[in-house]
């Protein structure tokens, strides 16, 4: 086999992968991701049975511990609404009331109290970058 | 002293601008003077943002709280190392110490190469003044360090306990120095790119500054994932958190570039490749300092939203355009001088590493960004967690261990099946006698087999690894008939960069095969004990001995002594314990301000050994407290005001006194209160981790540290070639003799 | 306060000002041996040095097995040859550049 034959040959070859490679973690990245919503998106548009990302703040006196389990309040960033979320899982050490928190959650078929996944909550390290009085 | 610090940062930045200047100027007329005032004004960059690092280093050591930054970032309580490191924990110090560090830097590089690459330099200089520029005048006007308040404050609000561990300190400017030292072979390809000059001198210089880069990068994405592992209340070493994989793609780059110059230097292949990577990493690197401050992407790094976003992006842009721009430019002078002759040789696996290497930056690129390429195409942010990784990079993983293993033991341009058989042999065997070993091993690793596939390519790296290095000593040995220890250092000596890269290597499978064990046979158990019982995980029975409390000015320690027993022999004893920082707010009243849970950290109780680790960590949550707290706070609401109003009519030391007498007797209330931790225990929360392997990642990455070290060592010849080319031009000596066969 | 201020940042731009313009005022006062471009010089030296070092390879890969007595004759021959004519080009451009 001539030298450029081979060498269109590996290209090919390389060029498949490649694609098949991204195609594949296109597909990976649409279905294994959650949608991210806020506290007023969950409740208008979260179907029950799914999962989704729920990023806000914790809500002032909204913690509550049971045993293992976390009681909390994540409240949307414009509107005043806030989702009740029961935890079970590793709580990151910055978690508190007003800090910004990233939880996966499931919408119950009651619709009411929104599941977390287990140790998917992660807490935003208190900002070193802006100043104090702000957060 | 502020004021001294605000004109330092605006001389700074138009030094910068006269050194571009002058630079560009003395690189197109050719007047050595014109590239030389360049250099110098880097020189005097580095020294003004010397003096102005030390003014702000001043400030935090003398608790001066008119400084904003020394007021919203340390207080007085803060330890002496720490207060000094929580200079560079606030955006402001944070772009003072990335141009100390680029600056000092880079007059270190253009020290050493200042009578060489006499073409390249003066753009190189151009390019890093501009990222100085960049950064000076971010500092200057968007984010100022030296800003102060006519009042300050009597105290500061202190660094947040989670810093308050020494590799969380460290981790920043080693990782800064990974960041700034990427800039300068960046620099360099855009000098050689600009004057067309990609030769072997190109080379020569770009691979050491690229090596330092990789070392002082990689030092600084591990202790971070040791902070990670050991201060943070999780158990793990690494989240797929968008900063740590801003950390790790310029950090593969750089690694893909090191072993691909290579190729370019002995065979002058894949040269549209390594200017690729060189520009890739250093752009990343500018993009991961971006990502940590900019907000775009939730992470627990990303620290608000601020007003630096826009700049970064704009300097991203002409970095990413600039970058294809002058490659499109110069593609002529990158086209291959040699092709490729066979699949079977080292130049393949080295092509095939690239392909591994940037196919893994690429992964980790698109699912890190997912959520804003998404929002982009859909209109809704989609997260992607650490689940969509591994699919991807466990395969490529594994592809690259191999590939660490094959490369040494291949031969360059083509190889015979003979040969084959005569180097690969014992590697192979070694490799699958471990995969058959631990496959049939009860209670072993069979059960997941890409960690077994992981171990197998360990043995296999070792056993290659340990036979070059004992016939590299043979050959040695057969000509010099030195000792065995005397040769193997001499032959490392002599050959720095292949046995210090082998040694990365063999670093590399270690830490590999930590990572797979300790990911695939964790074993771990959340439970609530009282004191008195135990848990159960994995074979270990860890029983909650008894309840500690310890009090300090800084901080309440809540903790537990755990007894772990196997089979019923004793194993260890670890301590674990939740330390609480007094918080800020006054609504947590006088009382409950030192039992605030947002302001706790943890400290684990770690058993590490060579086959496992033991991880502990307590969670007390202070509720049952409550009561006691609440009526505390209020005796002391009412009755602290009155020991005030008193005082103030008393001369002043009786009414320091008097204040004085009003703490201690809330701090005994404190104290009492903490005892109760101890003399009425309640069930508290734990997390029970034991992991297989874990050192074997610290002691894999040390390894490879000592590997890059190796290769990074300067050799001898350099020192003498730098002496030739400094001497005045003579008349032609007979040129050196190509040399004989000397000892290896 | 303030004036002592104000005299330590004049005295810093000044020293800046000074050291950075130095070689320019230098070159004004008295022109200096300009070198020719000797880099085209340094380039190759660079590159009769990684010669040298991929014939120790070549030779170090050899007694480490992994390239056949034939194959090794074969590169050593192919590399020195090279080097020469990396030396030939050097003494070129020495020549050239007196």
């Amino acid at each position: 086999m001539d030298p450029s034959r081979k060498r269109a040959i590996r290209l090919t070859v390389a060029l498949t992968a490649a694609v098949v490679l991204a195609a594949a973690l296109v597909y990976v990245s649409f279905t294994a991701g959650n949608k991210e919503f806020t506290a007023s998106q969950l409740l208008t548009k979260g179907k029950p049975g799914q999962t989704y990302e729920l990023a806000g703040t914790v809500l002032n006196g909204s913690v509550q511990r049971d045993g293992t389990t976390l009681y909390f309040r994540i409240r949307d960033p414009k509107l005043p609404v806030s989702v009740p979320v029961r935890y079970n899982g590793i709580v990151p050490d910055p978690f508190a009331a007003g800090r910004a928190v990233m939880v996966a959650v499931e919408k119950g078929n009651s619709g009411t109290t929104y599941v977390g996944q287990g140790n998917s909550l992660t807490t935003k390290c208190p900002s070193k970058y802006q100043a104090a009085a702000a957060s | 002293m502020a004021l001294i610090g605000r004109a330092l940062l605006i001389m700074a930045l138009g030094t910068a601008v006269c050194g571009i200047g002058a630079s560009i100027y003395g690189a197109r007329t050719g007047m050595r003077e014109w590239v030389d005032a360049g250099r110098r004004s880097v020189y005097a960059l580095a020294a003004l943002a010397t003096i102005a690092f030390a003014i702000l280093e001043d400030a935090f050591w003398r608790n001066d709280f008119s400084f904003n930054v020394v007021a919203n970032h340390s207080s007085t309580t803060t330890p002496a190392f720490y207060k000094l490191a929580a200079a560079w924990s606030s955006q402001e110090g944070s772009l003072l110490l990335w141009v100390f560090l680029l600056s000092l830097w880079s007059s270190l590089i253009l020290f050493l190469v200042r009578k060489r690459a006499r073409e390249i330099t003066p753009y190189a200089t151009t390019v890093l003044l501009g990222f100085a520029a960049f950064f000076t005048s971010l500092a200057a006007f968007w984010a100022n360090p030296f800003t102060t308040s006519a009042n300050p404050p009597a105290e500061g609000l202190g660094l947040d306990p989670l810093l308050l561990h020494p590799t969380m300190m460290i981790h920043p400017p080693m990782l800064y120095s990974g960041y700034t030292l990427l800039t300068i072979p960046f620099a360099f390809a855009v000098g050689a790119l600009i004057t067309g000059r990609l030769g072997a001198e190109w080379i020569a210089l770009t691979r050491r500054f690229a090596l330092a880069a990789w070392l002082f990068l990689g030092i600084g994405i591990l202790l971070g994932a040791l902070w990670s592992y050991t201060e943070l209340g999780w158990g793990g070493y690494w989240a797929w958190d968008p900063v740590e994989n801003a950390a790790l793609m310029p950090w593969l780059c750089i690694t893909a570039f090191i072993h691909s110059v290579m190729i370019q230097e002995k065979r002058g292949m894949l040269k549209v490749w390594n200017v690729s990577l060189v520009l890739a990493a250093g752009t990343l690197s500018i993009l991961g300092t971006f990502l940590v401050r900019s907000g775009i992407l939730d992470s627990i790094h990303a620290f608000g939203a601020s007003t630096l976003g826009v700049p970064f992006v704009i300097l991203l842009a002409v970095m990413v355009l600039g970058s294809i721009g002058l490659i499109v430019w110069r593609r002529d002078q990158l086209r291959s001088d040699a092709r490729l002759e066979s699949l079977l040789s080292r130049e393949a696996v080295f092509l095939l590493q690239n392909l591994v290497l940037v196919g893994m930056v690429f992964v980790i690129f698109w699912v890190t960004f997912f959520p804003l390429i998404s929002e982009a195409l859909t209109g809704t942010k989609v997260s992607v967690g650490p689940p969509a990784f591994t699919p991807f990079i466990v395969p490529l993983a594994l592809i690259l261990v191999a590939l660490s293993g094959i490369g040494p033991i291949i031969a360059w341009r083509r190889v015979t099946v003979a040969n084959l058989r005569r180097s690969f042999a014992l590697p192979v065997t070694a490799g699958l006698v471990t995969f058959f070993v631990l496959l049939f091993w009860p209670g072993g690793p069979s059960s997941r087999p890409f960690a077994l596939i992981m171990f197998a390519l360990g043995g296999f790296v070792l056993t290659s690894v340990a036979q070059e290095l004992w016939r590299g000593v043979a050959a040695r040995r057969a000509t010099t008939h030195e000792v065995v220890p005397l040769a193997t250092v001499r032959l490392v000596r002599r050959n720095r960069r292949r046995y210090g890269g082998y040694t990365v290597h063999a670093g590399l499978a270690i830490l590999l095969v930590g990572v797979a064990a300790s990911s695939s046979f964790q074993h771990s158990s959340d439970v609530i004990l009282k004191p008195g019982q135990s848990a159960h995980v994995d074979g270990y029975a860890i029983r909650y001995v008894r309840p500690t409390e310890s009090l300090s000015s800084q901080k309440i320690a809540f903790g537990a002594v755990l007894d772990v027993t196997k089979g019923g022999k004793h194993v260890t004893t670890v301590t674990t314990v939740r330390n609480f920082y007094p918080s800020q707010n006054p609504s947590d009243g006088l009382i409950g301000k030192f039992f605030d849970t947002s302001q706790a950290d943890s400290q684990v109780g770690l058993d590490q050994n060579l086959s496992r680790n033991i991880w502990t960590v307590i969670n007390v949550d202070p509720t049952p407290l409550a009561p006691l707290i609440n009526k505390g706070n209020n005796v002391f609401a009412a009755y602290a005001p009155q020991v005030m109003t008193k005082a103030a009519k008393l001369p002043p030391d009786q009414a320091q006194a008097a204040m004085n007498g009003l703490w201690a007797e809330r701090d005994l209330a404190v104290s009492e209160i903490a005892r109760r931790f101890v003399t009425h225990p309640w069930p508290t929360e734990f997390l029970l981790i034991v992991d297989p392997l874990v050192i074997w990642i610290w002691l894999g990455a040390l390894i490879m540290g000592i590997g890059g070290l190796i290769a990074l060592w300067p050799v001898p010849s350099f020192a003498r070639r730098r002496v030739q080319v400094a001497s005045p031009a003579r008349p032609a000596a007979p040129p050196p003799p190509v040399p004989v066969r000397e000892p290896v | 306060m303030q004036v002592v201020e104000y005299l330590v940042i004049f005295t810093i731009l000044f020293a800046v000002v000074a050291f950075v313009s130095a070689p320019v005022r230098r070159a004004l006062v008295a022109r200096g041996a300009d070198h020719a471009d000797d880099s085209t010089l340094a380039d190759l030296e660079a590159a009769r040095d990684a010669k040298y070092r991929e014939l120790r390879d070549a030779d170090l890969d050899h007694r480490t097995g992994k390239l056949s007595d034939a194959d090794y004759e074969e590169l050593d021959q192919t590399l020195r040859g090279e080097a020469i004519a990396i030396m030939h080009d050097i003494d070129r451009a020495t020549i050239e550049r007196q």
